[in-house]
This record gives C-alpha cells, structure tokens and sequence, in this order.
C-alpha cells in the first residue's frame, strides 16, 4: 500500500533533492529504463518522455506534506525544488525503505544538467533504434535545441555507464 | 492509380450513434478495418468494467477507433482541405493514424497493464511495425509508411498538427469518447458542440488552433471532460470492479509462481507471468477470454481466486471508505495486522486505490509544464492561450482533483469466526477511525 508514493520520496530522500520538474521527471525515466522498478507510465511529450502519473504522484505527496515544493527564482526563469520534509521522511521509515539497489545512480543524475538528462532520456526513449537513427530521429523532435555530436557522444557514454 | 490514392467504387458507410454515419473511401483504410488486428478490438470494451455501473456501457474500442477516424476525416477532408498551412500529403498517415490509434489495447488494459508491467502502446507500435495484416497492408502504401503512422501515434512525428490532431488537449480521441461513452452510459454530461468547434479549428505553423469565436464551444468541451471523468470515469463502483480484476490476475501469477497445479490451467497467461509473451501471444487475449478463465477459476481449490473470480463474474463487489493518506498511513498498517489477524489476507483484500485528473492546464513561460495548450486566433492574427480569455477556464486550470479510496469485502467482517477483531476493523473504516 503507498508503496509507489514510498518509492518516490526514497528516491528524492536519496538524492537529497531534485530541483526542477524536468529534472524529476527524466531521473525517474531513466531510472526506470535501467529497470528500477517505478511503475509510472511514461509517454513522449513536449521535452521527451514524460508521466502525467508521476506529476500526479508528486502533487499528492506535496499535498500529503511528504515533499515540499519550493520555487526558485532563476532570473529568466523558475524552478520547482523538491525536498523530502520531516514527515516524508517518517513516511519513507513506516513504508521501508528501499527499491534503490545503488543509491550512485541517483547520485549521478542529479549531478547533471535538466538538458543533458533531457537528452539521455530522449536517446534512451529511442534505443530500439540504432545509433544513426537514434541521433536523427532526436534532431527531429528536439530540433531547437541544437544538441551538439561532443553532448551526443556524452550522453550515449553516461547510458553505457549506467546500463554497466 | 497507386494504392495509397486507391478508392473503393462506392462510397462505404457505417451507421453510427454519434456521428450518424462514418464514410470510408480510401481502399487503405477499408482494408485496415477488415484487418484482424482492428476486429479484435471489437472483443475489448472502450470503458472497461464501466459496464458494471452504467449498463448500457458495453461499446467497444472498434466503435471508438471508427468514430476518430470520422472526426480526423471531416477535419482534413472539409475543414483543412485547401488550407495554405495544411499539408495535404499528410491526409494518408493522419486518417490511419485515427484508426490505429487504440490498436494496441489488450483485455481491460488498465489492470492488465498494471499486473503484467506491459504498455498497450508499445504494442501500438509492435503490431504497426511486426508481422500482422496490418503492417502488410501499410506497407503496401510505402516502405516507410507503417513507420510513419507509429510516429505520429508515439507523438514523435516531425509534422506537429498532425500529431495535434490525435493528441493533445483538444483532439479527435478526445472528441470522440466524450460524446460516445456519455451515449453509450446514458449520462447527460459529455455533450458539446463539436460541429461548432471543427469549423472553427485551423492548422497554424506547427500546431492546430481555434479561432476565438469558437471559445464558448471550447468552454463546453472542457467542462464537459471535467464532469465525464468524475462522474463516469472514476466512478468508485467501477473502480471496485477494477481493483478486484487486478488482484485476479494478481492472484493467478503468484499461484503459477509457487508452482500451484490450476484446476484449468492459465494457459493463456503463462508467457505473461514469465514475462516471455510474443505480440501473438498478446493478440491471442481478449475480453472473452479472461472472462472464459474468470468462470472457470471460480471453482478452482485456492479460496481467494475462486473468490475473486465470484466476486468479479457475479459482481459481489467491495466496499470503500474515503481515506487521507496522508494523515492515515499508519492507521492503514494497523488496519492490514488486523485484516491478518482476522484471517483475511489484506494483499487481496484491503486495498488502497488513488485516482486525479487535471481537467486542463497550460504552459506558463520558464516553468516546465508539458502540456500543449490550447491557443485561440484573435480576429487580428495573435494567438492566445484559452485561459487568458475564458473565465470558465481560467477558474479550473492546472487545478488537480484527487480522490483516495479504500476497499474491503464488507460482508466478510460480519459473519463468522473472530468477531470482535472484525468489529474492530469495522469501527476503524466506518466510525472515523481512518
């Protein structure tokens, strides 16, 4: 019961926070695509794979007081940080945690950027394809962003090290 | 003549409820019905186990897929024919697009999906791209043309309107089941005006817009969602039927896990719960046969699955209390020791079930949401996001509803052994105790 709520504030808890919802949403994607087992369904939306069930999940937990959301001003922009609150964390005990076999994973998405994760989720979203394909079909659907071959290339390394 | 302009010598129709009557020109798309990927979703109901609440919901996803098409049809054929912004190379793979859309439904496919960790658009795209009739009729347009329509249905596809116009916050899915499950429940919400809002819809540089004239119809539209998911889609008997069908299938995987012998084996099954299925495999199941197998685990030796399998089949349905988890979390622990200590395994039948739904929401600049919203042509050529304009709108935009329930076989914890742990199960789920 709550189990799947549980996951996400074990998740954000292991990761000592996420700040941006993009963010959030391509950590867990990936997560799940080295099969973490999160069962929010993920479809293609405007910046790659995307879960209405985990935007969901993740305002039921604000509104539950699991999670806090805070805004940050970034100047030309704003962000959402998401933080696991006192009582999250007694949730997070009461449930047991933990389906995070290797807490490093989340640890090393959330040391990258929103675009680079956008990136390798985009990428991992197409791996039925081959590299070639892979890499036009991103210029397709994420044509303005101009991702460069050097930010391609990284990205395609960092899914051969998680995937290790 | 090449077979992707091929027409049939006589217009083909049809009858409908919703839209009177659908017109099939196109060899391609009279082909595809034909198919039997797309007759087998006349063995799958559109709304699952509605049918158990509003009774005359029994329609299929076949009426459903029919009736997007229809929709798709009318827009590229009457409404966007001519149009300088819309590509008329792209009518083909939009109109199979709608038809296909659903293709990948399996048996109630929500629990299955949830049970078996499967994804009906993956199989979408398996049965557009695999070896069926099908993919072979799509071939017969281009070697490129199969890929083409699972693209636009993955919304990966370069072309934005055309993706638009199967998915996004207003679209031809949409349009469709709004009107056809409110016929077939016999509710009277789900009712707008969609004449109104496709003429007034126009193809704009990568999107589909409305003109503002249109807005009150657009109005009506989104209340009309609104009111359908709450009083029909997340109906709480409805959902009841669901969690017990989930804990069916549930029960049948881990009985096959710890090698128990089935009366009548899950033959069907079995490459599900190993995880080893083939898109065949897949296609093989359908409504009637998980309902075949719900009939005849009913006398199976295990208690719970034959229970179940009653429950479902007869429609003995649980119970359900409101809860906050919030606030209830560890009560719910408490209540699932209690439930064990009763004799009743809680994992089947103590269950939480949460359901939400964002009636319409729109991008705000520098945040991130992911939704495309709906844009209104002024009379000048600007474009403006609805909830700007509609008041209506405006009041529930980005506004999630949540709703939690808990369900329990109430009538297991009147009767029998262990009276006064049930009874106190029963003051903690009825008397404020949650």
């Amino acid at each position: 019961m709550l189990q799947e709520h549980a996951k996400i504030v074990d998740f954000i808890a292991t990761a000592e926070g996420v700040t941006g919802r993009k963010k959030l949403q391509k950590m867990i994607y990936i997560m799940k695509k080295m099969d973490m087992p999160f069962q929010e369904k993920y479809e293609f939306h405007i910046y790659g794979p995307y879960s209405e069930e985990l935007t969901a999940r993740v305002e039921e937990l604000c509104d539950m007081g699991f999670l806090s959301e805070a805004l940050e001003d970034k100047g030309s922009y704003v962000q959402y940080k998401y933080t696991v609150t006192e009582e999250g964390m007694e949730f997070r005990k009461v449930l047991g945690k933990s389906v995070l076999d290797n807490p490093v994973t989340a640890e090393k998405l959330n040391a990258k950027s929103g675009r680079f994760l956008e990136l390798t989720a985009t990428l991992l979203y197409f791996d039925n394809l081959n590299r070639q394909e892979r890499i036009d079909k991103l210029h397709v659907v994420k044509g303005k962003l101009n991702f460069t071959a050097e930010e391609i290339d990284e990205a395609l390394a960092f899914i051969e090290e998680l995937s290790a | 003549m090449s077979y992707a302009t091929q027409k049939l010598a006589e217009e083909k129709v049809f009858k409908d409820p919703v839209h009177r009557y659908i017109h099939v020109r196109d060899q391609v798309i009279w082909d595809l019905i034909n198919s039997r990927e797309v007759q087998r979703l006349r063995r799958i109901k559109q709304l699952g186990t509605s049918y158990l609440v509003f009774h005359g919901a029994e329609h299929s996803r076949f009426n459903h897929s029919l009736g997007v098409y229809e929709i798709v049809r009318r827009i590229s054929d009457d409404i966007f024919h001519g149009r300088p912004e819309w590509d008329e190379s792209e009518r083909l793979v939009v109109l199979c697009a709608a038809l296909l859309h659903d293709l990948g439904h399996g048996p109630f496919s929500h629990s299955f999906e949830k049970v078996f960790s499967v994804d009906h658009e993956e199989f979408t795209r398996e049965i557009l791209l695999g070896d069926t009739e099908v993919n072979e009729i799509l071939l017969k347009v281009s070697a490129e043309f199969p890929k083409k329509v699972a693209e636009v249905i993955a919304k990966t596809y370069s072309n934005k309107q055309v993706v638009s116009l199967i998915s996004s916050q207003i679209d031809a899915d949409r349009m469709d089941y709004l009107q056809r499950d409110a016929y077939y429940t016999g509710v009277s919400y789900g009712h707008f005006d969609m004449e109104r809002i496709l003429r007034v819809m126009r193809p704009l540089d990568d999107q589909v817009v409305i003109k503002s004239s249109g807005m009150h119809a657009v109005e009506d539209y989104i209340m009309s969602r609104y009111q359908m998911y709450w009083q029909v889609y997340f109906h709480p008997v409805a959902r009841s039927a669901e969690v017990i069908l989930r804990k069916i299938l549930q029960r049948a995987k881990e009985l096959s896990k710890s090698g128990y012998k089935f009366a009548q084996p899950p033959t069907h099954f079995l490459a599900f719960f190993d995880r080893s299925f083939t898109l065949k495999e897949y296609l093989a199941l359908d409504e009637g046969v998980l309902m075949t197998y719900f009939q005849l685990w009913m006398t199976e030796r295990d208690p719970i699955l034959a229970d179940l399998c009653d429950r479902f089949v007869n429609r003995r349905l649980f119970q359900y209390v409101d809860f906050d988890p919030g606030k209830d979390y560890k009560k719910l622990g408490e209540l699932a020791q209690l439930f064990h200590s009763a004799g009743i395994d809680p994992e089947y039948y103590l269950i939480d079930d949460s359901t939400s739904d964002l009636p319409y929401d729109f991008y705000r600049p520098g945040e991130e949401e992911e939704r495309l919203p709906i844009h209104l042509l002024m009379p000048n050529g600007d474009i403006k996001e609805l909830s700007r304009l509609s008041q209506i709108v405006d009041a529930i935009s980005g506004k999630r509803r949540t709703d939690y329930k808990l369900y329990f076989p109430a009538e297991l914890l009147i009767d029998g052994k262990k009276k006064a742990i049930k009874q106190q199960i029963l003051e903690m789920l009825r008397e404020g105790g949650l």
